[in-house]
């Protein structure tokens, strides 16, 4: 798999309008990248993990407000803050 | 029980891959996972389609365990290695079947898929072939199933430990963010639960936490391991995490995993619910 698709997976199929959606890729030196993202809430508690598809992207369903994602990946781990609001995917690009 | 009987590294499970009495099994919540790669000569046991009942809400029976044993080449007299995905969430639901069923030696791979992969040690796609045996599992051993009414009863009364994310546990999630929310149930936690989140019995890379360090988490949290136990999450598999740090990795002997979890509890009509963060 070759060259990143920016920012998270497809929405088709998905229902936007009642969810919280965070989503987004992971990336190094432009090219997505295997590996772990993490969502932690805004005590720093871990919530979910997604293993990265073929493409280097992750999605989850949360709740509004403010969320720390970490990407785990082989020799580095990199931390974003992100603000989370029903209706509308907040998009992550990631790079390690 | 200690944790070097029930816990393996990484470099154990490499230096006994071509082990004949030792099966290493993958199960992850994603079952095609196996499907991209796996630790070689692994097998795969699907959470779902294998350990399930087809129809009713239960998990598959003790013939239902021993046909499929059988099939995947497990002999009573092997060493069961488990890792998967999740932080092993999967891989400690299907270690507390095989120990309902009373297999003998069963390990889990400390930090599973993830440390196996962030350490990036070799996957293979490659499926070994393993002759059928004839697998006798033991009836249940409910001393470690706790059951709906098992749960209620414990209200005020036993250690009710809710592992799921705070999100669940105040009501503000129904399900683990990586899953769509839309779910049936009421939100919310079993009244006099506590929120100990499974995720605090790990370090970032999936492997446990020190003994010590487990200790003094539950200790810190105000569970008096001298009274019985009841661990759920949502469907069973992140408290059967919960349940080997405690039953396998602490030595406690009276906790028990309720694998109906919030997903039954949640729908049951009249019980007590409470809503809001831990007291």
């Amino acid at each position: 798999m070759c060259g990143a698709k920016a920012g998270g997976p497809d929405l088709a199929g998905v229902d936007v309008a009642s969810e919280t959606i965070i989503q987004g890729s992971v990336t190094r030196d432009g090219e997505p990248i295997s590996g772990y993202v993490r969502l932690l809430d805004g005590g720093g508690e871990f919530t979910a993990e997604v293993p990265t598809s073929a493409t280097g992207q992750f999605r989850f369903f949360a709740a509004p407000g403010t969320w720390t994602l970490r990407a785990l990946v082989p020799g580095a781990t990199v931390d974003r803050t992100v603000v989370a609001q029903q209706g509308a995917a907040a998009d992550v690009a990631i790079a390690v | 029980m200690s944790r070097s009987d029930v816990l393996v590294d990484a470099d154990w499970v490499q230096s006994h891959i071509d082990d004949p009495k030792v099966v290493i099994v993958e199960v992850d919540e994603d079952t095609s996972a196996y499907e991209k790669n796996h630790i070689r000569n692994a097998v795969r046991i699907d959470w779902k389609s294998d350990l399930q009942d087809p129809v009713r809400r239960d998990f598959v029976d003790q013939a239902g365990f021993e046909a499929l044993l059988s099939a995947k080449g497990i002999g009573n007299d092997d060493t069961v290695v488990l890792y998967g995905g999740n932080n092993n969430w999967f891989a400690s639901y299907a270690y507390w079947y095989f120990k309902l069923y009373g297999h003998d030696s069963v390990k889990l791979l400390d930090g599973g898929r993830k440390k196996w992969e962030l350490d990036s040690r070799d996957l293979v796609v490659e499926v070994p072939e393993r002759a059928a045996t004839t697998y006798k599992a033991k009836e249940q051993d409910t001393s470690i199933r706790a059951y709906r009414d098992d749960a209620v009863a414990a209200i005020n009364t036993l250690n009710l430990v809710d592992v799921r994310s705070p999100d669940e546990f105040s009501g503000k999630l129904l399900a683990p963010a990586h899953l769509p929310q839309e779910q049936s149930q009421r939100p919310g936690h079993i009244p006099s639960a506590r929120n100990i989140p499974w995720s605090k019995n790990a370090n970032d890379d999936g492997t446990f936490k020190s003994d010590e360090e487990l200790t003094k988490l539950y200790q810190d949290e105000n569970v008096d391991l001298a009274k019985d136990t009841i661990a759920y999450c949502r469907i069973g598999e992140r408290s059967a995490l919960t349940w080997f740090v405690l039953h396998e990795l602490l030595d406690q002997p009276n906790v028990k995993n309720y694998d109906g979890s919030w997903t039954e509890y949640g729908s049951l009509v009249g019980v007590p619910i409470e809503l809001g963060a831990n007291a």
